[in-house]
């Protein structure tokens, strides 16, 4: 009796304080908002936002409705994202890499390249691209091209757009692929299992992937042109380009700052890996016969990709989540778009600052359970 | 055929190193003179040969130095660090070639050609930084708009406050028991009342400064110290909640967590700015600046959290068992057993969750308190200085990585030193 007690009372009175708190909260909020004449409610999402974007995904202008203007910011902030991690990955593993490199000048460079990025906020970083590095590039009508058909200039990166015919037939090749190379990876796992017969399975990959595309190309009529940008006078002394892609300089500070910043965490994270993996296990396999090849592919990348991913992805969470740091150079992000002007416009600051974090927050959490799936599926599973 | 040229290269290795090394020493002239006093060596030749002619010449220089063991000491150490293999080699010289064409240009635009001297920007006349701009700001940069004549005022604070925290250090024998009841209870309550009273003032006839007036450096000290003083037991109560074997506690306490840790801070900042006046009781008024440090409190709180749990995790289970066999209740274990070791494993973790907080505070920028970032922006708009935004940056990243790396660098070595310790 007297342990039941013991247990149920700090519960009761913890979860006592916090209904309390909570309501404590809803009643003043209630209040407030009889006061300034503001109701609470969600039907704000279905008006006209009567703002315009400046960069979108989408197509949206201020004849859209706010939740528009939402998807608009959620689907800048994955495109930013998206493109960042794929740079912060390479640049990760490259430097985690180098970082056990046997070369003292490369091992060196690595690790100062960590220290030096890693310790500067990410605020200053995404300020000094945007406002001091990105401003010194030339204007349009001066900047001389890249690989021939690109154009760096101050007003953005300009590069040339694909415009694609009967594009749905390619995609269908794609998944053709895809298709194939999941049965002939199983069956070649049987095979191996059953008969020790090993078939060479990446190059047999390699080659679907580049024929059957090659294929939709040669036969079911997919063609594919370039929309080269080209440089247009607006005035007496402004120009700029017209046609392809503009990738805005807010979107290449944002780039490059969170992908040089991030990748000194996933080098920490390659190197940690690779260190993880004991010497034996190489010698191990050595012994075993196997070849070098086999060894880093089937003993070390394993175990090692076992240590690296869990960080990994956390760090890629980190980046997501500092992709909001956007709204600092007024990239149109989720932040901008939607807790900014959307914010400022229908002062509805409770639904939409919620709004907000439960999106980055279900967006962390779904990661965060994927991880937790994967965690499980490689575990070691201990006899 | 290999073999006899190995052969070869071992019993001749003293010309073979005397002919790669005035190979490699040409292609490191070649690239040293044209990048640092623009003379051509290869103007002969055509361009394209011309720009990789050092990289092949320093290859096959570095490929005739190469050799197992050569007896000579230095020539060892570089085949084994720089030179083991021909990738290696190829690697070594770019990078060496990178450092002596990126030196020249970063140099003479950070130094040689940099100004320092006058007051205004008619000084700054060179090709290089204007440091005049740094220097005519600096005061602004480190104190915001606080008042010129009462600096006084943060710095005595500041260095009370550090003072204060070194005082642990040099407490008797007898006194070490109360060390952690220091640090945890009592330096924060002094600390906070020596900076609100010095640098807010009101009482004991200093001058009233607004919150509104503060920043800088020094407001990037103080929010980050507050949070980190009130974010540490806060942090501490999560982590016991979520180690506690109560479900309600636990559920409670894993939530908060997960809550805070899955949402971005300016969102929480922008929370602050727009939705704790509507949370508060109508009449109830909060300054910006409380606000900012209760939403980055109850924000950092939770990686608090995590870390201090990576402490409790690490200490042994015998230590648990050890206290409840003799009969200790669950606040006494915890306050005399388990705390005072965990806290100790605890401190690199906490001083990483600092760092990352220090790094996180120009945030604060973004709901209109002028820490550093704000005093550069309003720097870099003042049409008196106009197009110096690169050289504000470069000094605000200067200090911040010192500051940063110091930190870092403090928490490995504490990491290393318990390591070996336990």
């Amino acid at each position: 009796m007297n342990n039941k007690i013991k247990r149920y009372i700090p519960q009761i009175l913890t979860l006592l304080f916090v209904i309390g708190l909570l309501g404590f909260f809803t009643f003043n909020a209630q209040v407030n908002m009889d006061n300034r004449g503001i109701d609470f409610g969600f039907g704000f999402l279905n008006q006209e936002s009567s703002f315009d974007v400046q960069f979108s995904l989408i197509e949206y202008s201020g004849s859209h409705s706010y939740a528009r203007a939402y998807l608009v910011g959620l689907l800048n902030t994955l495109l930013v994202s998206f493109i960042s991690i794929i740079f912060c990955t390479i640049l990760g593993v490259i430097i985690g890499v180098s970082r056990l490199s046997s070369n003292f000048l490369i091992r060196n460079s690595a690790a100062w390249y960590v220290e030096f990025f890693r310790n500067i906020p990410l605020l200053l970083q995404i300020f000094f691209w945007y406002y001091a590095a990105l401003r010194a590039l030339p204007l349009p009508e001066k900047a001389a091209p890249w690989f021939g058909v690109t154009y760096m200039t101050i007003k953005g990166y300009y590069i040339p757009s694909f415009i694609w015919n009967n594009f749905d037939i390619f995609l269908y090749s794609i998944l053709a692929v895809i298709i194939s190379i999941f049965f002939i990876s199983s069956y070649a796992k049987k095979l191996r299992e059953t008969s020790g017969k090993q078939i060479p399975l990446f190059f047999i990959s390699l080659g679907l992937l580049i024929v059957l595309p090659a294929i939709s190309f040669l036969i079911g009529g997919v063609s594919l042109d370039f929309e080269i940008p080209v440089l247009k006078k607006l005035s007496l002394t402004s120009y700029t380009y017209e046609g392809g892609i503009g990738l805005p300089p807010e979107l290449i500070a944002l780039v490059l700052a969170l992908s040089l910043y991030t990748s000194t965490f996933i080098a920490e994270c390659v190197r940690a890996g690779i260190q993880g993996v004991s010497k034996g296990q190489k010698e191990a396999a050595a012994s075993v016969g196997l070849t070098s090849n086999q060894i880093l592919k089937l003993v070390i990348m394993p175990q090692a990709l076992r240590i690296i991913i869990p960080p990994t992805t956390n760090q890629y969470l980190n980046l997501t989540k500092n992709s909001s740091l956007a709204a600092a150079i007024a990239y149109p992000d989720l932040v901008l778009v939607f807790a900014g002007t959307a914010l400022m416009q229908t002062g509805k600051a409770i639904e939409i600052v919620s709004i907000t974090m439960l999106t980055y927050l279900s967006i962390s959490l779904a990661i965060a359970a994927l991880m937790n799936w994967y965690n499980k599926k490689i575990e070691i599973k201990e006899k | 055929m290999i073999n006899t040229l190995i052969d070869k290269k071992n019993s001749n290795y003293y010309y073979y190193l005397l002919a790669g090394i005035f190979l490699f020493s040409i292609s490191i002239l070649d690239v040293v003179l044209y990048s640092f006093f623009k003379i051509n060596l290869t103007i002969f030749l055509p361009d394209i040969l011309g720009l990789f002619l050092p990289l092949i010449i320093g290859f096959a220089g570095l490929h005739l130095i190469r050799i197992e063991y050569s007896g000579i000491k230095t020539i060892d150490l570089i085949n084994k660090n720089i030179n083991t293999n021909n990738f290696n080699a190829f690697l070594t010289l770019l990078i060496i070639f990178a450092i002596v064409k990126a030196a020249p240009p970063s140099l003479s635009w950070m130094i040689f050609d940099a100004n320092i001297s006058g007051d205004s920007k008619e000084a700054c006349t060179g090709t290089g930084a204007c440091w005049t701009y740094v220097k005519v700001w600096f005061r602004r940069f480190m104190y915001g708009m606080y008042p010129n004549d009462l600096h006084w005022r943060i710095n005595t604070a500041f260095i009370l406050v550090i003072g204060l925290g070194f005082f642990g250090f040099f407490l008797k024998d007898s006194l070490k028991k109360y060390l952690a009841l220091y640090y945890v209870i009592i330096y924060p309550i002094i600390a906070f009342l020596v900076i609100y009273y010095l640098i807010s003032g009101g009482a004991f006839g200093l001058v009233w400064v607004e919150t509104g007036a503060w920043g800088g450096l020094s407001l990037t000290f103080i929010v980050s110290f507050f949070c980190l003083i009130f974010c540490f037991p806060l942090g501490m109560i999560l982590a016991l909640g979520r180690r506690s074997n109560l479900p309600m506690i636990r559920y409670i306490s894993v939530g908060y967590i997960e809550f805070w840790r899955g949402v971005p801070l300016i969102t929480v900042l922008f929370m602050s700015s727009v939705m704790f006046p509507m949370f508060l009781p109508e009449d109830f008024f909060m300054d910006k600046l409380v606000r900012v440090i209760i939403a980055i409190t109850l924000f950092e709180g939770a990686y608090c959290a995590e870390a201090i749990r990576g402490g409790l995790q690490s200490l042994p289970r015998g230590q648990y068992d050890a206290a409840k066999s003799l009969g200790m209740g669950y606040w006494k274990m915890h306050i005399f057993v388990i705390l005072p070791q965990a806290l100790k494993l605890v401190i690199p973790g906490i001083c990483n969750t600092f760092l990352a907080l220090v790094k996180d505070t120009p945030l604060i920028f973004v709901v209109g308190l002028a820490e550093i970032a704000g005093m550069l922006a309003l720097a870099k708009t003042n049409p008196k200085w106009l197009g110096f935004a690169m050289e504000g940056y470069i000094f605000a990243a200067i200090i911040f990585w010192i500051i940063c790396y110091a930190m870092s660098k403090y928490s490995y070595n504490l990491e290393n030193k318990y390591k070996t310790e336990r």
